[in-house]
């Protein structure tokens, strides 16, 4: 593999876009999303990453997201060891990935510790329904919202729409396994782009 | 520990051999967890539970639903697989929680290493190489792939509690945070907050 390809432009990151300062930085800020994750942590990556701290534009979450996704293993733990790599390298994933994960794991043995005299309880039960009916809610308005920031995509918005409309019955309705969906709806995806970029 | 896991679990003699074979086990699910580790969950009911009876059933799911109930990654039900096998294998009291500790820690690294490594050298060469039409075929081919997996995703939990006809307030619940996540800067807590308070007082 020929190792410089030439780039005549310079490098896509802006200098001023803010950045973590440290992998300490990393380390809390990864820890604080992941403490507001109940159900799901992707919800709160795009709140925090993108729109308050704007360490990524909602286009480069969603192809980090893509990435994330596919690789296999745990995709907010893969999504952490990517962003920490980016700007820290080894050091900073694994400050972004002890962060997803250190202080969540406390939060679930105490709670496993105590499950037993509250399980039973139906204000409890209810409560959990609540949060799971939010967190649903959650995942769907991040869905719009990125979708709404992808503008230019070498697709066009009809073929984009199609293929997320694909994407949703393949999963919802006919129920395929999640590695059909990537490989097939996800490959025709990616070979059509593949045209339309073509040099 | 809890009256009820230690009158049902059973007190098991684990070897280390049998720890080996727990890493092993992990390390080999680790490359097939495509989509995320609850996929493969019934892979590791049908080991623990099945097999090895290192797990009771109540044990197996109530890791799965207090990881779920817990913040954070939802990978964290293997961390208290791996401590349930620890606890059964060590009983009450210290020696159950430091065995706890160890289950937990094989269990997690075992599922995580081979994943973790192939996912920071494969996306450092991806970064490399952003410009290149292929990278940049595959990262934005799969966006309207991955916005759709969420809006399904969303779809399938709220679906979990019922149809729209007989569980309408937790769909109008949903819908609601919909609206709330797109169009506002509210914080996230607060929603999860009301959904809690509507959940327990019964309303949803």
């Amino acid at each position: 593999m020929a190792s410089a390809t030439d780039f005549s432009s310079p490098a896509p990151t802006a200098p001023l876009r803010p950045q973590p300062r440290s992998p300490a930085d990393l380390f809390w800020s990864f820890t604080w999303l992941a403490l507001q994750g109940f159900g799901g942590v992707l919800a709160v990556v795009q709140r925090e990453l993108v729109e308050k701290k704007r360490w990524m534009t909602n286009e480069e979450f969603v192809e980090e997201w893509a990435v994330a996704q596919i690789m296999p293993g745990p995709n907010v733990v893969n999504l952490s060891i990517m962003i920490g790599d980016r700007y820290f390298g080894l050091r900073g994933a694994l400050a972004a990935l002890a962060g997803m994960l250190t202080f969540p794991l406390i939060v679930v043995l105490a709670l496993a510790t105590v499950y037993a005299q509250f399980a039973s309880h139906p204000a409890m039960a209810g409560a959990l329904r609540g949060m799971g009916a939010v967190t649903a809610g959650l995942i769907a308005g991040v869905g719009i919202k990125l979708f709404a920031s992808i503008t230019n995509h070498p697709l066009g918005r009809p073929l984009c729409v199609a293929f997320a409309v694909l994407t949703i019955v393949a999963m919802a309705w006919l129920r395929w396994p999640l590695l059909w969906i990537l490989l097939g709806i996800g490959g025709a995806a990616c070979l059509l782009t593949w045209r339309k970029l073509a040099p | 520990m809890n009256a009820a896991s230690t009158l049902t679990a059973p007190l098991l003699a684990l070897s280390a051999g049998d720890w080996l074979q727990l890493f092993l086990y992990y390390l080999s699910l680790s490359l097939l967890a495509v989509g995320g580790a609850i996929a493969t969950a019934p892979d590791m009911h049908r080991f623990l539970v099945e097999r090895q009876a290192w797990l009771t059933d109540p044990q197996f799911n109530a890791s799965i639903a207090i990881a779920q109930a817990a913040p954070g990654p939802n990978v964290l039900f293997i961390a208290l697989l791996g401590w349930n096998v620890g606890l059964n294998a060590g009983g009450p009291g210290l020696a159950g929680w430091l065995l706890g500790a160890v289950g937990m820690a094989v269990c997690m690294l075992g599922i995580m290493l081979p994943s973790s490594l192939l996912t920071w050298t494969a996306t450092r060469w991806g970064h490399r190489n952003r410009e290149r039409r292929g990278v940049r075929a595959f990262k934005q081919g799969m966006a309207p792939v991955v916005i759709g997996l969420l809006l399904a995703t969303s779809w399938v939990l709220t679906r979990a509690h019922g149809s729209p006809a007989t569980a309408w307030p937790v769909w109008l619940l949903s819908a609601v945070t919909v609206v709330l996540v797109w169009r506002t800067k509210l914080h996230l807590l607060w929603m999860l907050g009301a959904g809690a308070v509507l959940g327990a007082v019964g309303w949803v």
